[in-house]
C-alpha cells in the first residue's frame, strides 16, 4: 500500500465517511418514510434507535458527519486560498481532527447518557 | 551547463501562485459538467454543515432519540418552516452524496458495461430515494396513516 501521509488520509477518511454517509441517508429516508403508515407503525420501527447498540452506531455516525464536514471545510480553504492553505494543509488536518472529537464529546455524553438511565436532553427521555 | 528542471521549476512555479489551485496544470481548464460538480460539492457542503448541525441538535441535543415519536413529527411538521428545512436537507445531502458516490464509481470501475450499470443505479437511487423523501416531507398529515390509505382518500 502506497505509505501516504495527512493528506492521503485526509482523502481517504472523507471517501469513506462520505460513503458511510450517504449508506445512511439512504436508510434513513427508507425509515422515515414509514411515517405514512400511521403511528403505531412507525413509532414501533424507530423504538430501534432507542436500543443501546444503535446508540453506540450512531456515535460513528456523528463523527463521520463532523470529520466530513470541516474536513471539507478545509479542503475549501486550500482550494480557495492556495498560497495560505497548500502550505497549512497538515496543521489544518490535525486541527480538523480535533475539532471533530471536540464537538463529538458532547453528542456521545448526550447520546449514551441515558443506557445508563441518564437524561440530559431538555425535552426529555422516553 | 544545460538549464536543469530545477532551474526551470521556480518560473513555472510563480505563474500559478494567487491563482485558484491548478495542482501543476499549465493549460486552460476545460469547464463543463465536473466544473459544476466541483463547485456543487463545495457550495452544498457549506450550506448542508448548517443544516445537518441544526438537524443532529435538534434530533440528539435538545431531544433524545426516544422522543421523536409521531407526535413529535406531526408538532414539527405544523410549522412548515421545517418542512421546507428538511427538504432542503434532503436534496442537498442527497445530490452531495450521490455525486460523490459517482466520482467514486469513476476511480474504481473501469470497464464500460459495469459503468453503464453502475452509474445508472446511482441515477435510479438518486430519483426514487428524493421522491420518496419529497413525498413524506411534503404529504405527511397526522391522523391519516397516509401511505395504506392513500393519503386520506380511501378513509
Amino acid at each position: 500500500m502506497y505509505r501516504g501521509q495527512s493528506g492521503m488520509f485526509s482523502w481517504l477518511f472523507h471517501r469513506i465517511s462520505g460513503l458511510g454517509i450517504l449508506l445512511f441517508l439512504l436508510l434513513h429516508i427508507v425509515d422515515i418514510t414509514l411515517l405514512g403508515f400511521g403511528p403505531k407503525v412507525y413509532n414501533d420501527s424507530i423504538s430501534i434507535f432507542s436500543t443501546w447498540y444503535i446508540r453506540i452506531a450512531s456515535l460513528f455516525l456523528i463523527a463521520a458527519v463532523l470529520y466530513h464536514g470541516f474536513n471539507g471545510i478545509r479542503i475549501i480553504l486550500v482550494d480557495f486560498w492556495p498560497k495560505l492553505g497548500v502550505k497549512y494543509q497538515s496543521a489544518m488536518f490535525y486541527t480538523v481532527i480535533l475539532i471533530t472529537i471536540a464537538g463529538w464529546v458532547p453528542f456521545a455524553i448526550f447520546i449514551v447518557a441515558p443506557i445508563f438511565g441518564g437524561c440530559l436532553q431538555s425535552g426529555g427521555c422516553q | 551547463m544545460a538549464r536543469t528542471t530545477t532551474e526551470d521549476a521556480p518560473a513555472r512555479a510563480n505563474k500559478n501562485i494567487g491563482k485558484p489551485s491548478t495542482y501543476g496544470a499549465t493549460s486552460k481548464p476545460r469547464g463543463g459538467f465536473e466544473l459544476y460538480s466541483w463547485y456543487f460539492f463545495r457550495i452544498s457542503g457549506v450550506i448542508i454543515i448548517f443544516l445537518v448541525i441544526v438537524h443532529l441538535v435538534v434530533m440528539h441535543l435538545t431531544n433524545d432519540v426516544s422522543k421523536t415519536v409521531y407526535d413529535f413529527v406531526a408538532n414539527r411538521y405544523a410549522n412548515p418552516f421545517w418542512r421546507v428545512f428538511d427538504l432542503v436537507l434532503l436534496t442537498l445531502a442527497l445530490l452531495h452524496g450521490l455525486n460523490g458516490l459517482r466520482i467514486a464509481i469513476d476511480d474504481y470501475i473501469r470497464p464500460r458495461t459495469w459503468r453503464l450499470v453502475a452509474q445508472s443505479t446511482v441515477w435510479t437511487i438518486a430519483v426514487t430515494f428524493w421522491l420518496m423523501g419529497m413525498m413524506t416531507i411534503i404529504t405527511f398529515h397526522p391522523g391519516t396513516a397516509g401511505i395504506t390509505n392513500l393519503f386520506g382518500l380511501l378513509k
